[in-house]
């Protein structure tokens, strides 16, 4: 029943293919301006080619092909310069000159395509939103073979971006990443700008009969976002945004023609259903990012919650072992050992809840034989100890640090040596002991004990 | 021919000045921000700019490099107007200038300065990683060549940037506060540069904040307040009534003749 909903057609696989490729050639083409931080370009040239589109239809009723790539491609230069001298010669920000100029320009458009529909077979609502599903409708015949119009006219797009991509690959990272410097080095940063616009014109246009001139942003600009949190070297970033493009194209189509029917509705837009599949996938890839994800990001907050925890239990061995050796014995630890009842009478500041703490027992056991349980209790292993006393030095060599240098409240001294404690390192020790002339007993007069071998 | 040309440079070097200013004005939003400035700084020279916050110290070394509209005045690099000496000169741009977080390595960020050798339509090969991967050398910065730039340290950005500069092999170097906000590894290695530089022969430009340490990197230094107060060898304009001329508060009849264009046109 529900897969029924899915029946695939050749209607279906042009859909598709035509949606793969303006995903692909925006996602490239996205890329260069999300890396050169002019996003909003996109926004703005993608509206304001409209009145070159809608010349193109009034002179020629043709719906597309190349004098529409022409004039889209002059009406982007144009756009750029007009947002430039705006910018320059007044004192407006560039946004506010991008809205001025994309927002006349694409009113104006429209005003002529309601014109122009009057003679040619134009919907302004198609070139909102577009109409992949009208793509198979209009085939022409290449090679003998019947082709959509729309796909052969994004496949040349398509080929024209990569081949200059290719070409000019060090010089769009230059100018993108530094343009300064390619003006000295004598490399045009201007020329290769309006280059850059004239192919986000004519991708914008090739792509409007398939995701229309409001949501070919999306497919410009999201798919580069993408590869913004995911990669660090830029071939890497044009495979992954490309991919991505392609891939939600897919996925939106399938979308489109599959989920509406689980709730009883009828497909919905593949254009609109690519758009989301992207925004989902940018989630993911909030989520998973390498380094700075919330994922990474969770995982490195939870690890260092664990090694703080495992040092203040440590710590604490350290210190009742200490006291059991020791002339004034304060706490009834004879052996030097932790029972599951010491444990919990010490929760709360700085330990958190008993049995989280006690988790980190079993994990110091298993994972770092720091510590063993026997005779009904926690010991630490001599490795353990050894760790322990680092963590009790650090404290104490902070809290003499305190004392001597900072007049702390000796009230304080306590609070924040058991935070700088867990950031010590060996070399940090050793610079402090020196600075503090190798002292041996802290504030309140017990031992600092020596660095563990 | 950029082998001739630079042997012919380093015969016509004692000649020439290696740069040559005549009428430098520059306005950002009709207000002039440089004055009227002349220079002629001999070749050979590391030469500091210093002046006090908006005297103009950037701005000159974007004038000088093109980088900057509304422009009128006459630069020359070694005698010839700047567009045709562009392989002679070298920029190390304002840290702050680019996104650290762009897709790219230590490495791919140094070669970019070899663009215009590599020339169009050809790519970035071996030959050139390793010139980079050379320069990277002598920052001290090799064991970082493949590291992501924003992963980086801000000393060890600003070491990169130099790298960039000396792949180019120029003659006349501009360097837009190096110094700025790095660390001690990285100062000591750009006084090392500057010094290795100063052997070579050429002629280094460092807009510079610190004017304790002037005596210490400079032989020349040209002491900017929207016009030149005072430019020459370090012993002989470092003075304190140059101090006070270039520093003295901002208010000189100047400004205010310039505020006032500013607020009429």
């Amino acid at each position: 029943m529900i897969w029924s909903a899915l029946m695939w057609t050749s209607l279906d696989t042009w859909i598709v293919l035509a949606a793969v490729l303006a995903g692909v050639t925006c996602g490239l083409i996205g890329s260069f301006l999300v890396l050169k931080k002019i996003s909003m370009m996109g926004d703005a040239i993608s509206h304001a080619v409209l009145p070159g589109i809608a010349l193109a239809f009034l002179l020629t009723g043709s719906r597309s092909g190349l004098p529409l790539l022409i004039g889209a491609g002059l009406v982007g230069i144009l756009t750029s310069v007009l947002v430039q001298v705006l910018h320059q010669h007044t004192r407006l920000e560039e946004g506010a000159s991008m809205g001025v100029v994309f927002t006349v320009l694409f009113a104006l458009g429209l005003i002529m395509i309601e014109q122009a529909a009057r003679n040619v077979d134009i919907h302004p609502e198609h070139v909102l939103f577009g109409a992949v599903e009208l793509v198979p409708l209009r085939m022409v015949e290449l090679w003998g073979f019947d082709i959509p119009q729309g796909v052969i006219v994004l496949s040349g797009v398509l080929l024209f971006n990569l081949i200059l991509v290719l070409v000019f690959f060090k010089e769009f990272r230059l100018v993108t990443f530094d343009p300064a410097l390619a003006t000295t080095l004598g490399i045009p940063a201007t020329a290769l700008h309006y280059v850059l616009m004239i192919m986000v014109s004519i991708t914008t246009v090739a792509a409007f009969e398939v995701v229309g001139s409001v949501l070919v942003v999306a497919m410009l600009i999201v798919p580069g976002s993408i590869a913004w949190l995911l990669t660090q070297r830029l071939s890497s970033f044009l495979l992954v945004s490309t991919g991505v493009a392609g891939v939600s194209a897919v996925l939106g189509h399938v979308a489109a023609i599959t989920i509406p029917g689980f709730f009883g509705y009828t497909d919905t837009s593949t254009a609109g259903s690519m758009a989301v599949v992207l925004g989902v996938f940018f989630f993911l890839a909030m989520v998973i990012a390498p380094d700075q994800g919330l994922f990474a990001r969770l995982v490195k907050k939870i690890n260092r919650g664990f090694a703080v925890h495992t040092q203040d239990v440590l710590g604490l061995l350290a210190r009742s072992a200490e006291r059991s050796t020791g002339s004034e014995d304060v706490l009834p630890l004879a052996d030097g050992g932790l029972s599951a009842r010491n444990l919990a009478a010490i929760q709360g500041s700085p330990f958190a809840g008993r049995r989280f703490l006690l988790f980190i027992v079993l994990r110091c056991m298993q994972f770092g034989k720091l510590l063993v349980f026997r005779e009904g209790r926690y010991k630490a292993t001599e490795q353990g100890l050894r760790r322990g006393q680092e963590v009790l030095r650090s404290h104490r060599l902070w809290e003499t640090y305190f004392h001597d240098d900072c007049q702390v409240d000796p009230k304080e001294l306590h609070y924040q040596a058991d935070v700088l404690e867990h950031y010590t390192d060996a070399k940090l020790r050793k610079d402090l002991a020196s600075g503090l002339d190798e002292p041996i007993n802290d504030p309140q007069g017990r031992p600092i004990p020596d660095e563990p071998e | 021919m950029e082998n001739q040309s630079q042997k012919n440079q380093s015969s016509q070097e004692k000649s020439l000045p290696a740069l040559h200013i005549r009428d430098l004005t520059v306005a950002y939003q009709r207000k002039p921000v440089l004055w009227d400035v002349d220079l002629d700084v001999p070749a050979g020279v590391v030469a500091g700019i210093v002046g006090p916050n908006g005297a103009g110290k950037s701005t000159l070394i974007k004038a000088i490099l093109n980088l900057v509209n509304h422009t009128t005045g006459k630069v020359e690099i070694f005698g010839k107007p700047y567009r045709l000496q562009r392989q002679l000169v070298g920029y190390v741009p304002q840290r702050e200038s680019v996104d650290w977080d762009y897709p790219i390595n230590a490495v791919e960020l140094v070669a970019m300065g070899l663009y215009r050798q590599i020339g169009w339509f050809r790519p970035v090969g071996s030959k050139h990683r390793e010139l980079a991967l050379k320069a990277l050398e002598e920052v001290g910065m090799a064991d970082y060549a493949h590291r992501q730039i924003s992963r980086l340290s801000g000393g060890q950005q600003q070491r990169i940037f130099l790298a960039r500069a000396l792949v180019q092999n120029a003659q006349v170097y501009f360097m837009d506060e190096p110094f700025a906000g790095v660390d001690a590894a990285t100062e000591k290695a750009i006084m090392a540069i500057l010094q290795r530089l100063r052997e070579q022969g050429k002629t280094v430009f460092v807009v510079h904040h610190d004017l304790e340490t002037v005596r210490e990197y400079f032989d020349y230094l040209i002491m900017l307040n929207m016009r030149v107060v005072a430019a020459g060898a370090v012993q002989s304009v470092f003075t304190p009534e140059n101090l006070r001329r270039t520093y003295g508060g901002r208010l000189t009849l100047l400004d205010r003749a310039v505020d006032a264009m500013g607020r009429r046109l």
